[in-house]
């Protein structure tokens, strides 16, 4: 078997063969990406409902509100984590030069991760059919557990009661499956890896603390604050590492040359560590939780902001003289077009972040802007780009289609650039509409043409993702002669 | 120590998330321990049972079998289930349960939030939401009488021609006076929503107009 040539390290393609097992890369990735597809169907699920146009209002199974839940799960524990599982599956033992602790466990957890988010989804369309039923107020009594078939209430921590110890435990698996390797690799660790252990301590700690806290242990509004920490946390200290761990390994690989300088992505690192985790509770401004905490939020996330900056200029410092690749490089131009879009969203969060915006904009589509453009707009397309990347290398041929990725790209970014626009207006309107005190329908009845013009955006991403699926299916079922590693790899991805 | 393994496992990983969980977390915890976290039997108060009691007279046959008698426990019952309903079919993605001190909030709602009313098992996750494409419910009881909820809760475009909010068809055994268990049970978790606060009476305001708004 060949692979893609990575002229990095000293080891052959072979030694790395042995190291990387690609059957579980491009499982995660299917995985990953169907997940995705049901939560993007979801999603317009939920945004036909706004608009009036859902034919399916009144069927139980597919209420909007329980959809609306599993778009959000969906997308963070099915595409994302399996995506970035995948990933890492690749990447950690080409950094260490190490295999992961164990290949059982590794395709054990695999099965166990993909049980857990498909349980979840279940629970959360059936769950709430059988709350009423008696055993389950009888059971509630006698076991003192809490007995919500259905969702957990925590935004992004969903997955229902009985299935967070399972899930907690996958974390563990995982940290441990991927820490062995790094603590036996001699020579000093590279940033990816920086980032990499640190969210595997975090996912855990972050899962742990606001899964089975407010639940057990805090209510009220100190449960609110804990709440907020959770839902900060999971984008920053599981996604956004992960995420970041990936750019400075895929970025200087491709572009062959070094990240620009060490000592930025040194502030970039401890900057995130030390000032990410204190911003939680800007999520629940102008709460009862008491405000000098909500002060010290308010500026962290400030800190956030210039850290951020920092980072952005580095990779930029890293592009400096191959900008065309930016054009030529299909992975290359979705990294920086999501790291565009994460300035924009980090800028965006220093301006909403303040209590003067908050008034107007909380509660809002503003928000919900936001979290598509840093959910989508960043993560997802740099999970694209990596996918584009490798699937043609876990595949052994190229893809099928070119054509068919740049369709990719340019729907996904166009579709989510106009919806984070659409939306981002749309909150404006919305703040004003509830200050002015006029009546809720008017409020309701202003949103309609954003709410439209969000149908369509998300259609086009989701016509962005067929492009993708099929491209795959063609690459999968045309039998390619066995594909050598050249510069046209390089390059665009065919 | 910046680049060591143990630096970045033990500062980096642990050390400032639990810097920001002590301070971020933990804080709030320690102000508020001395607030007594009430269990749903401790909630129910007068004027939720009115609304409860309302409900068994107007659908006496569906409440008798679900529910039995009007009493402290039964109406707790229904809370608890009714809380879970909301949880579940994500009414909480639409509606925010705290209202702010700023954008004339407290002219739309009534009372500005306060800390003491989340103190109890029925706010376990605390339901402050994210998002309204609704209006805020913390103040819903008593704003709208029982039989408006249960047509809303039907088809919440028979009296709201313009809403988004979905129809719950499957609180009622075929029409919007047969609610079933889950119908009574979320009826009456929304009208116990604001029943603790003083300014509580909009509703029952109509019939006796001396208090103030
Ligand atoms: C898709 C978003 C959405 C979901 C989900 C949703 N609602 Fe609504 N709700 C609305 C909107 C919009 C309105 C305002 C228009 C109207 O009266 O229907 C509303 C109005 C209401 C009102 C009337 C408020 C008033 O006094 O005017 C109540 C009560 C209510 N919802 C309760 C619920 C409950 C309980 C659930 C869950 C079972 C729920 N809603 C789910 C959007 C939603
Ligand atoms: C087909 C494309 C999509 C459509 C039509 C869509 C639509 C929606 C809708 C209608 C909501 C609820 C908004 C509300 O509460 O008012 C929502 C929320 C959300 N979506 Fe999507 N979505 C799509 C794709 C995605 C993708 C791919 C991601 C992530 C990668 C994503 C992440 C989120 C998040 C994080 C929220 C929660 C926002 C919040 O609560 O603030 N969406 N989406």
């Amino acid at each position: 078997m060949t692979t893609a040539n990575k002229t990095s390290t000293v080891l052959t393609s072979d030694d790395l063969d042995h190291l990387v097992d690609q059957e579980l890369v491009k499982g995660y990735f299917l995985a990953g990406l169907t997940f995705l597809t049901i939560s993007m169907i979801a999603g317009i699920l939920v945004a036909l409902q706004l608009v009036h146009w859902n034919p399916l209002d009144g069927i139980e199974v597919l209420s909007p509100g329980r959809w609306r839940m599993i778009h959000t799960n969906a997308i963070a524990y099915g595409f994302l984590a399996n995506v970035f599982l995948g990933m890492l599956h690749w990447v950690v033992p080409r950094l260490t030069l190490r295999p992961v602790a164990s290949r059982p466990l590794s395709l054990f957890i695999f099965v166990a991760w993909q049980l857990i988010v498909f349980l979840t989804a279940a629970a959360i369309v059936i769950g709430p059919s059988l709350q009423a039923m008696p055993w389950v107020a009888d059971l509630a009594k006698r076991t003192g557990l809490c007995m919500s078939l259905g969702a957990q209430g925590l935004e992004w921590g969903e997955t229902p009661f009985w299935i967070d110890p399972i899930a907690l435990l996958g974390l563990a698996l995982v940290a441990v499956n991927f820490m062995v390797p790094i603590a036996r690799a001699r020579a000093p660790l590279y940033v990816t890896l920086w980032y990499f252990m640190a969210a595997f301590v975090w996912t855990f700690l972050t899962y742990a603390m606001g899964n089975l806290l407010p639940e057990y242990a805090v209510g009220g509004t100190s449960a609110g604050a804990i709440g907020g920490l959770f839902i900060h946390d999971l984008v920053g200290l599981f996604v956004t590492p992960l995420g970041w761990g990936m750019m400075y390994y895929f970025v200087p690989i491709m572009l062959k040359k070094p990240i620009w300088s060490h000592g930025l992505s040194l502030v970039g690192f401890w900057g995130l560590a030390f000032f990410y985790p204190l911003n939680g509770i800007h999520h629940f401004l102008y709460t009862p939780i008491p405000m000098f905490l909500q002060y010290g939020a308010v500026i962290a996330t400030v800190a956030v902001e210039l850290v951020v900056t920092t980072v952005i200029i580095n990779f930029l410092g890293t592009l400096r003289g191959q900008g065309q690749q930016v054009i030529t490089n299909l992975p290359i131009r979705y990294f920086y077009t999501g790291m565009i879009f994460y300035f924009i969203t980090c800028f965006q969060c220093a301006l909403q972040v303040t209590l003067t915006f908050q008034k107007l904009i909380h509660f809002t589509d503003w928000v919900v802007g936001h979290a598509h453009l840093v959910m989508f707009g960043v993560f997802s397309l740099w999970l694209f780009g990596v996918m584009t990347y490798l699937f043609p290398r876990v595949l052994h041929r190229p893809w099928y289609s070119t054509r068919l990725c740049e369709y990719h790209y340019w729907l996904s970014a166009a579709g989510v650039l106009v919806m984070a626009l659409d939306l981002t207006m749309a909150g404006i309107f919305q703040g004003y509409y509830w200050a002015s005190l006029q009546s809720w329908d008017v409020s309701v009845d202003g949103s309609q043409p954003f709410w439209v013009t969000r149908v369509f955006a998300g259609l086009c991403m989701f016509a962005g993702l067929l492009c993708f699926l099929y491209n795959l299916w063609m690459t999968y079922r045309v039998p390619q002669e066995v594909y050598e590693t050249g510069p046209a790899l390089q390059g665009s991805p065919a | 120590m910046f680049e060591s393994k143990a630096g970045i496992l033990w500062v980096g990983g642990i050390g400032f998330f639990v810097i920001a969980f002590l301070s971020n977390g933990w804080v709030p915890m320690l102000m508020y321990q001395d607030l007594k976290e009430q269990t749903a039997e401790e909630v129910v108060n007068s004027r939720v049972l009115y609304q409860f009691e309302e409900i068994s007279r107007r659908y006496p046959q569906t409440f008798k079998q679900y529910y039995g008698d009007v009493n402290e426990d039964t109406c707790a019952e229904a809370l608890r289930l009714g809380r879970q309903l909301y949880i579940g079919e994500g009414c909480w993605h639409c509606h925010s349960q705290f209202v702010r001190p700023v954008s004339n909030e407290s002219l739309r709602w009534g009372e500005v939030a306060a800390t003491i009313e989340f103190q109890n098992e029925l706010q376990r996750p605390v339901m402050f939401g994210t998002r309204r494409v609704g209006p805020d419910l913390s103040r819903e009881g008593g704003r709208r009488s029982n039989d408006w909820h249960a047509v809303h809760f039907f088809q919440p475009k028979m009296l709201s021609p313009g809403s988004p909010m979905p129809a719950y068809p499957w609180f009622f055994d075929g029409g919007p006076d047969q609610p079933n268990k889950r119908g009574i049970a979320i009826m009456t978790y929304v009208q116990w929503l604001g029943s603790w606060l003083e300014s509580y009476p909009y509703y029952e305001e109509l019939k006796d107009s001396d208090s103030e708004s």
